[in-house]
C-alpha cells in the first residue's frame, strides 16, 4: 500500500477509536464531577484521611487546596530523589544532584515531566515507581478536577460561590478513571511486549559474543499513565521510542489513543455539566480541528522530508525507528505536542524544519489542541471567553458566555491567563540565550541551536515536557531556569481559571437574548479557531522566526 | 494571614493523601500489575529474550538477546542493523537519538560516510542505499531493519555462508512483517530473528 494512503488510513483508524470511546467517558466523566455520591471505598478513604469529601468549596479554598497537595508534591519528591542510595530497588544509582531534584519534583508534579536526566542511568525503580508514576497519576487529577470545577462554576446559577470540592475530585479522578484505564492498558502492553518485572539489570551475551544489559522496570505500569495523564515522563531517556515502552505499531496507536481520549472526553463532559451538549461539541470540534491541522502539516513534513540531511538519506529517518516510519512518528509528535504529554516516539530535535517548528508551535497554542487532562479544557474555554469578548467589541454588546456576563473583573482574569504562559516563554527564551550557560547545552548549531532553546522553554512553561533532546540541560543553569517556568507555568494559569470559576459561581445566569452570540455553532468553532492561531501567532512569530522558519527557509 | 494558615491546613491533608497515593499508586498498583503480567506473560514482561536458537527463554544468561532490542553486530557473515548513536552502539543504559537537525553539518557528513561505506560493503551504488541504512534511530536500540535495507544485504550473507541467495531471501520474507492490519507503522524485518534463522541455515 502506498505510504500516503496507509498514513491516511492509520490516521482514521484512530478517529474511529476516539469517536467510539470519548462520548461514553465523556458521560462518565460528567458524572463523577456532578454526583453526590461516593463510593463504599471512598468513603473508607476519606475517613482514614480525615478529609471533608463534601464542603463545598469556594474558588479560594480549592485553589490553596490545589496549592498545598502539589507543594507537599514537590517536596516529598525532592526529598526521595536526594534520598534514593539508601532505597530498596534503587539499582546502585547515585542521589540526584539538587538543582536536578528540584527540577524533576517542580516537573513531575505540575504535569511536566520534563527530564534532564536519563531514566536507565539515574532513576531506580522505587524512585519510578513510589515517586514518578504517583506524581503520573495526581498531577493528571489535579488538572482534571481544575476544568472540573471551572466547569461547575460555569454551570452552576445559584451564585453562591462555590465551585466543589478538591478532595473528592482528586480522589474520584484517580479511583474511578486513572487507575482502572492505567490498569487494563497496562497489560495489554505487556502482551505486546512492553516489559514489566522487578528483576536487576543483568548482562546477556549477544550473538556474536559481545554483552548487553537487559535492563528492568515496572516499565509498562508507568508507561500507560504517563500517556492517559498527558504526563509524558518515561523510564527510559529515549522515552516511547523504546522497544520496551512502545514494542509494536500497535501499541503506538494504543498509546497515541491513551494521551488524547481524556483531553478530548473532558470537552464532551463539559457540555454535560453545563448542560448543553453543543457547548462541549463546538470546544470539542475546535480542538480537533486543531489538532487535525497539525497531524496534516507533521506528517506531510516528515514524509516530504525537505532538508539536506533528509534529501541525502533518502528519508527524514534519523531520529525515528522502523516499525513506525514517518507516518506513525508525524502522528505521534502532534498528538504528545498538541496534548501537553511530552512523551516522544521520535527525537523531535530530528525531525525536518517544518516538522520542529509545527511541534514547537503546536506546544505555543497553549495545550489546546486537545491539551492536557484538564488543562486543554480551561485553556480552550479561556480562548472562548476571549472570542465572546472580541466579538461583543465588534458590535458593541457586553459580551457573555453561557449566560455568565463577561465584565472588566472576568477578562482581566482571562488576560492574565492568556499572557502568563507567553511571558514565561519569551523572558524564559531570553534569559536562556543571554547567559553562556545557557547556550553551553546546545548540541546543533546555528538557527537550530536556537531552536533547541525555544523549544526547552516553550516545552517547559507549556508543560508539554518533550524536547529537543540535543539540549544538555542537566545544568545547573537549565535545571534551575525551566524548573521556574514549569512551576510559574502550571500554577499562574490554575489560580487564574479558579478566580474565574469563582466569580461566575457568584452570578446568577443571564437569559440568552438576540444580541447574544451563539457560542454553539460552526461559526463560533472557525471564531475560536480564527482566534487562536491568531493569538499565537502574534505571540510568537518573532522567536520562531528565528529558529524553525529560518532553518526551513536556508 | 488566613490564607496561609489555611495553605498550611491543606498542605496536611495533601500530605495524609499523597501517603495513601503513594502507597495504592506507588506501590500497589505497580505491584500488582507486575504480578498478574508475570503470570499472564511472563515472556514478554522480562524481555522477550530468545536463545541462541531461537527459542523463547525468561533467563538473561542463556539468552542470546531480546527480539525487542537491537544488537552490535560485526560479523560480515551476517545482516546489520541500523546506526545506533546509544552510546557505543545498542547500549541499553544510555539509550539516545543522535539528536542532530536536518541542516547539522556532523548529521550531513555522516550520511554520507555512511552511504558510502553501506554501498561498497554490498557492492551496490550509493543511491540504492535505503534511509534507514544510513541514519541513527530513535532510540538507539532499534530491532528492525526495512525490507529493503535485508534485501540489500542478501547477496553478501549468502555468499558468506554458503548459502543459495534464495534460501537467505526466504529466510528475510519470514522476518519480515508488514503493517499492522495493513495501516500501522510500517514494514520491517527483526534483525535478531533474521540472524539467528541464517546461522541456523548455515549449520
Amino acid at each position: 500500500m502506498n505510504t500516503v494512503v496507509a498514513a491516511v488510513l492509520q490516521v482514521a483508524v484512530l478517529i474511529a477509536a476516539l469517536a467510539l470511546a470519548v462520548p461514553f467517558l465523556g458521560r462518565y466523566l460528567a458524572h463523577i464531577y456532578t454526583t453526590e455520591k461516593h463510593l463504599r471505598v471512598e468513603k473508607v478513604v476519606y475517613r482514614v484521611l480525615r478529609v471533608d469529601p463534601d464542603a463545598d468549596q469556594r474558588w479560594r479554598s480549592y485553589a490553596l487546596a490545589v496549592l498545598g497537595f502539589s507543594l507537599v508534591g514537590i517536596l516529598f519528591l525532592y526529598l526521595l530523589a536526594r534520598v534514593q542510595q539508601w532505597l530498596p530497588l534503587s539499582l546502585g544509582f547515585d542521589p540526584f544532584p539538587s538543582d536536578g531534584a528540584w527540577n524533576t519534583a517542580v516537573s513531575f508534579v505540575t504535569n511536566t515531566n520534563w527530564q534532564w536526566y536519563s531514566g536507565e542511568a539515574a532513576a531506580g525503580n522505587l524512585l519510578q515507581m513510589a515517586g514518578l508514576t504517583v506524581q503520573n497519576f495526581v498531577s493528571a487529577a489535579v488538572g482534571m478536577s481544575v476544568a472540573a470545577a471551572f466547569a461547575r462554576g460555569l454551570a452552576r446559577g445559584r451564585g453562591n460561590g462555590r465551585v466543589g470540592n478538591f478532595w473528592a475530585d482528586l480522589v474520584r479522578t484517580t479511583l474511578r478513571v486513572l487507575l482502572p484505564i492505567s490498569f487494563v492498558g497496562a497489560l495489554v502492553l505487556v502482551g505486546f511486549g512492553a516489559i514489566q518485572n522487578l528483576r536487576a539489570d543483568l548482562a546477556m551475551t549477544t550473538l556474536d559474543g559481545g554483552q548487553q544489559i537487559l535492563t528492568s522496570g515496572a516499565i509498562a505500569s508507568q508507561e500507560v499513565i504517563k500517556e492517559l495523564g498527558t504526563n509524558g515522563g518515561g523510564p527510559y531517556n529515549v522515552n516511547s521510542a523504546h522497544p520496551f515502552e512502545n514494542p509494536t505499531p500497535f501499541t503506538n496507536l494504543l498509546e497515541i489513543f491513551l494521551l488524547l481520549v481524556i483531553p478530548f472526553a473532558m470537552a464532551w463532559a463539559f457540555g454535560l455539566i453545563v448542560k448543553d451538549r453543543r457547548q462541549g461539541g463546538a470546544v470539542l470540534a475546535t480542538m480537533a480541528t486543531l489538532w487535525l491541522g497539525a497531524v496534516g502539516l507533521l506528517t506531510w513534513a516528515e514524509i516530504a522530508g525537505p532538508g539536506t540531511a533528509p534529501q541525502l538519506a533518502g528519508g527524514a529517518m534519523e531520529g525515528k525507528e522502523a516499525r513506525f516510519g514517518e507516518a506513525a512518528s508525524a502522528l505521534f509528535a502532534s498528538s504528545t505536542t498538541g496534548t501537553s504529554t511530552g512523551a516522544v516516539n521520535a527525537m523531535h530535535d530530528s525531525l525536518t524544519a517544518p516538522g520542529g517548528g509545527i511541534a514547537m508551535f503546536n506546544m505555543m497554542l497553549g495545550e489546546v489542541a486537545p491539551g492536557g487532562v484538564g488543562s486543554g479544557l480551561y485553556g480552550m474555554l479561556m480562548l472562548a471567553i476571549v472570542t465572546v469578548f472580541l466579538c461583543g467589541l465588534m458590535v458593541g454588546r457586553t459580551p457573555e458566555y453561557l449566560g455568565k456576563k463577561i465584565g472588566q473583573r472576568e477578562i482581566v482574569l482571562v488576560a492574565l491567563y492568556i499572557l502568563a504562559t507567553p511571558i514565561l516563554v519569551l523572558v524564559g527564551a531570553a534569559v536562556a540565550v543571554s547567559f553562556p550557560a545557557g547556550p553551553a547545552g546546545m548540541l546543533n548549531s546555528g538557527a537550530h541551536g536556537f531552536s533547541e532553546a525555544l523549544y526547552a522553554v516553550t516545552s517547559a512553561a507549556n508543560n508539554n515536557g518533550s524536547a529537543f533532546g540535543g539540549l544538555t540541560a542537566g545544568t545547573p543553569f537549565w535545571n534551575t531556569l525551566l524548573g521556574v517556568l514549569m512551576l510559574f507555568g502550571r500554577f499562574l494559569p490554575i489560580v487564574f481559571v479558579l478566580g474565574l470559576a469563582g466569580r461566575f459561581a457568584t452570578t446568577q445566569h443571564l437569559p440568552a437574548g438576540a444580541g447574544t452570540l451563539p457560542t454553539h455553532r460552526p461559526l463560533f468553532v472557525v471564531l475560536l479557531t480564527g482566534v487562536a492561531l491568531v493569538v499565537v501567532g502574534l505571540t510568537y512569530v518573532p522567536a520562531l522566526a528565528l529558529g524553525p522558519i529560518v532553518e526551513s527557509l536556508s | 494571614m488566613n490564607d496561609i494558615y489555611a495553605l498550611m491546613r491543606h498542605s496536611w491533608a495533601g500530605l495524609r493523601v499523597l501517603i495513601a497515593a503513594t502507597l495504592l499508586l506507588g506501590l500497589g498498583y505497580p505491584l500488582l500489575v507486575t504480578g498478574v503480567a508475570q503470570v499472564a506473560f511472563p515472556w514478554q514482561a522480562n524481555g522477550s529474550l530468545v536463545t541462541a536458537d531461537g527459542s523463547r527463554t525468561t533467563d538473561p544468561s542463556e539468552a542470546a538477546g531480546s527480539v525487542l532490542l537491537g544488537q552490535v553486530s560485526d560479523d560480515s557473515a551476517l545482516f546489520y542493523p541500523r546506526p545506533s548513536a546509544a552510546g557505543d552502539g545498542y547500549d541499553t543504559m544510555s539509550t539516545y537519538g543522535s539528536n542532530l537537525g536536518p541542516e547539522e553539518p556532523a548529521l550531513i557528513k555522516a550520511i554520507k560516510e555512511r552511504k558510502a561505506e553501506v554501498a561498497a560493503r554490498e557492492g551496490v551504488t550509493a543511491d540504492e542505499v535505503p534511509a534507514d541504512a544510513v541514519t541513527a534511530s530513535a532510540s538507539g536500540l532499534d530491532p528492525h531493519i526495512s525490507p529493503a535495507y535485508a534485501s540489500l544485504q542478501v547477496a553478501r550473507v549468502a555468499e558468506a555462508n554458503g548459502l543459495p541467495e534464495a534460501k537467505v531471501r526466504e529466510l528475510v520474507e519470514e522476518s519480515t512483517e508488514g503493517r499492522t492490519a495493513g495501516v500501522l507503522g510500517e514494514a520491517r524485518v527483526n534483525v535478531l530473528l533474521l540472524n539467528i534463522a541464517v546461522k541456523q541455515a548455515a549449520h
